[in-house]
């Protein structure tokens, strides 16, 4: 009974005591939701145009903001850099494009994954090779990124907004409101989904594919851009950045793989999920529970919604 | 010329459904058995030590992969974890009792993955593909944190990693600082040999096909009266079980003793990278696999500085090590575009050239 009490009764007993503690979680938990967003954004952008699940995400978030920080320390200028890093990863695109999808076209899924796997190591060993494998420092001074924290008096407690969050809550917004335009206003957007809903359909009104994935790699590149600045301001940037792209992976099967909306909300869930789970029930085991509450989150939900919360609806014939 | 079908009747079932049809192959496999067995008293220990014994145990590891993804189609990323529950019960099983023999609590471990992994397969029934691949991540970090918060695990111990005690067969030691690498190179090659054989003979029989009908679709295989949740969570039993005990083996026989990050998801990763490379649905194909997924490294390792050397550029370990990880990179990408299906279906056109070999047909 003891043990049902502290599960059950305790953690909510504490949430009506101290809302203030209940919001700063909130908050936290918000935070990190749409940095989870913003990376499962990225995967999201790639699985619906080309079906291939892009393991490589993850690293392109560490490699994009290794190279922002590695031009900024060679003395280049921040806003130079930012460009640059753009631009390498256009490059990197039709890199991708060119010599891992081209010649995989129409293999089976798992295929590309795999070859994603490839693009991963190869990213690791050539960002280390440049630019060293030591962690390194955001720039968020150069990059006028504001610093700091606002503490509010707040349901009879203070609660501390760190101005970074702010920063990349509202950056994160903005990113996912231009792309949901993007794709639903222009031109390319509207190859990009007819590319999602059908490749040779697509193929036949005279989309070409090729120029798709480029872009969409491009897109991703950018997305993977601005999650590896705000990660990085939060936490640094290092190699070990890569682990957190992971957790954009329960996000994703939470919302569906091919769903934006999915991919917000699913961020969302999961992030204020594991900030609670951690702070309200963590102790009861030892703490240390959100390295997996994410995915067993995700898995619970699975159970009941096999293709996520936005998924398209499985329909299997023989 | 040596290698030909013509001559060789078959009179009844049996001989057709053979493992090794062929007399060639029969002779082939004898050598290569032969062969590995004499490696222990002709290779060097480092020989042994730094690429056999981890060779045998990845390609064991990598078999119960395959088990799962190549014949059950059922995509899992917890390897590493179901991995490391056969080495955590091994570890208890072999300080709780430590008079009973450590060979079989090495089999005996695998049980507990087995379980374990049946556990984590539950999902499997409703989720497919890449949600299940997202699902087998909750065992990888769920088990990996149970192994550093649950003391239990290692005996309370403080340093909170895995040791080997001094263990015995035949009064030989096998398992500690005492024993040789060739001992322990001779049980694991033991071990995976009859792993292995026990392998060949499960996926070629009904339930292999099982296994392969569900792969190839699921509904239809239902519909010709194939359970299959018992069937999945076999599969999930039978892949944890190789995976735990490619895990003891790692500790106890390669390492020595382990820390539980041994045990993290990049190693979940590895072992998907050699059975994809190796080729899905290949008992040879996890050995291909393991060999250039572990051995090329190694080799790139020696190759890298003797390749830099001449021209006088005197080039850092660290970069080696980064120049290695782009190489293993590119490598995967350019295996993956040559062939798709992996090493094993080289190893088939090989077979099928020299069948006609020295003619054109």
């Amino acid at each position: 009974m003891d043990i049902l009490y502290k599960i059950f009764i305790e953690p909510f007993v504490f949430m009506g005591e101290a809302p203030d503690l209940l919001l700063q979680t909130l908050w936290e938990g918000l935070v990190s939701g749409v940095l989870y967003a913003l990376i499962a954004l990225g995967f999201v952008l790639i699985f619906k145009a080309s079906g291939v699940f892009n393991f490589a995400q993850g690293i392109m978030v560490v490699f994009s903001a290794l190279i922002l920080v590695g031009l900024y320390e060679k003395g280049v200028p921040a806003f130079l850099a930012l460009l640059l890093a753009v631009g390498a990863m256009l490059l990197l695109a039709m890199a991708v494009e060119r010599v891992v999808l081209r010649p995989l076209v129409n293999q089976p899924d798992i295929i590309l994954f795999m070859a994603t796997f490839g693009l991963t190591y190869f990213l690791i060993g050539f960002g280390e090779l440049i630019f060293g494998g030591s962690p390194k420092e955001m720039i968020t001074d150069a990059l006028y990124l504001p610093q700091g924290t606002t503490e509010v008096d707040l349901l009879g407690g203070m609660v501390r907004f760190q101005h970074l969050d702010i920063a990349a809550a509202v950056i994160a917004s903005i990113m996912i409101g231009v792309l949901a335009v993007f794709f639903s206003k222009t031109r390319i957007g509207r190859a990009l989904r007819a590319v999602a809903d059908s490749h040779k359909a697509a193929l036949s009104v005279g989309i070409s594919l090729n120029q798709i994935w480029v872009i969409v790699w491009f897109a991703a590149g950018i997305v993977a851009l601005v999650a590896g600045i705000m990660w990085g301001a939060r936490s640094g940037v290092s190699f070990a950045l890569q682990i957190i792209a992971l957790k954009a992976l329960p996000v994703l099967i939470l919302g569906g793989f091919t769903s934006i909306p999915g991919a917000i909300i699913g961020g969302l869930i999961i992030g204020v999920g594991e900030k609670l789970g951690e702070f309200y029930w963590g102790p009861l085991v030892g703490g240390g529970i959100e390295t997996w509450l994410a995915y067993v989150i995700a898995l619970l939900f699975l159970l009941y919604r096999p293709q996520g919360l936005f998924g398209e609806k499985i329909i299997e014939r023989i | 010329m040596f290698y030909r079908e013509a001559g060789q009747y078959k009179s009844n079932y049996k001989a057709d459904m053979a493992i090794f049809p062929l007399r060639e192959d029969k002779i082939g496999i004898g050598v290569i058995i032969l062969a590995a067995y004499s490696l222990a008293f002709l290779g060097d220990s480092f020989l042994l030590q730094a690429v056999m014994i981890p060779f045998l145990v990845f390609s064991l590891a990598a078999i119960g992969l395959n088990i799962l993804t190549g014949y059950a189609g059922l995509l899992s990323l917890g390897t590493g974890a179901f991995m490391g529950v056969g080495a955590y019960a091994c570890y208890k099983l072999m300080t709780a009792f430590p008079d009973v023999n450590v060979i079989v609590w090495i089999f005996v471990s695998g049980f507990f993955s087995a379980a374990i992994g049946a556990l984590f397969g539950l999902p499997s029934l409703r989720i497919k593909g890449f949600y299940l691949a997202v699902a087998t991540l909750a065992a990888q970090f769920f088990l990996q944190w149970c192994f550093i918060r649950i003391p239990w695990l290692v005996n309370y111990n403080v340093s909170g990693a895995l040791d080997a005690p001094l263990r015995t067969l035949f009064g030989v030691p096998i398992i500690g600082a005492t024993a040789t690498p060739q001992t322990r190179y001779l049980v694991v090659l033991t071990i995976v040999v009859v792993l292995t054989w026990l392998a060949s003979n499960l996926v070629h029989g009904r339930i292999g096909r099982a296994w392969i009908a569900i792969r190839d679709m699921d509904l239809a295989a239902e519909l010709m009266g194939i359970r299959p949740l018992q069937t999945k969570l076999l599969a999930f039993a039978v892949s944890s079980y190789y995976c735990g005990v490619a895990g003891a083996l790692l500790v106890f026989l390669w390492y020595g003793g382990a820390e539980y990050d041994v045990f993290n998801i990049n190693q979940s990763f590895f072992i998907l990278f050699m059975v994809i490379i190796g080729g899905l649905g290949s008992l040879i194909g996890s050995f291909f696999g393991a060999a250039l997924i572990f051995i090329m490294p190694i080799v790139l390792g020696i190759v890298l500085p003797a390749m830099f050397s001449p021209f006088g550029i005197s080039v850092g370990s660290d970069t080696i090590e980064h120049l290695r990880f782009m190489i293993v990179g590119a490598l995967i990408i350019f295996f993956l575009i040559v062939e798709p299906h992996g090493l094993a279906r080289l190893w088939q056109i090989g077979k099928q050239k020299l069948l006609v070999w020295p003619f054109p047909y």
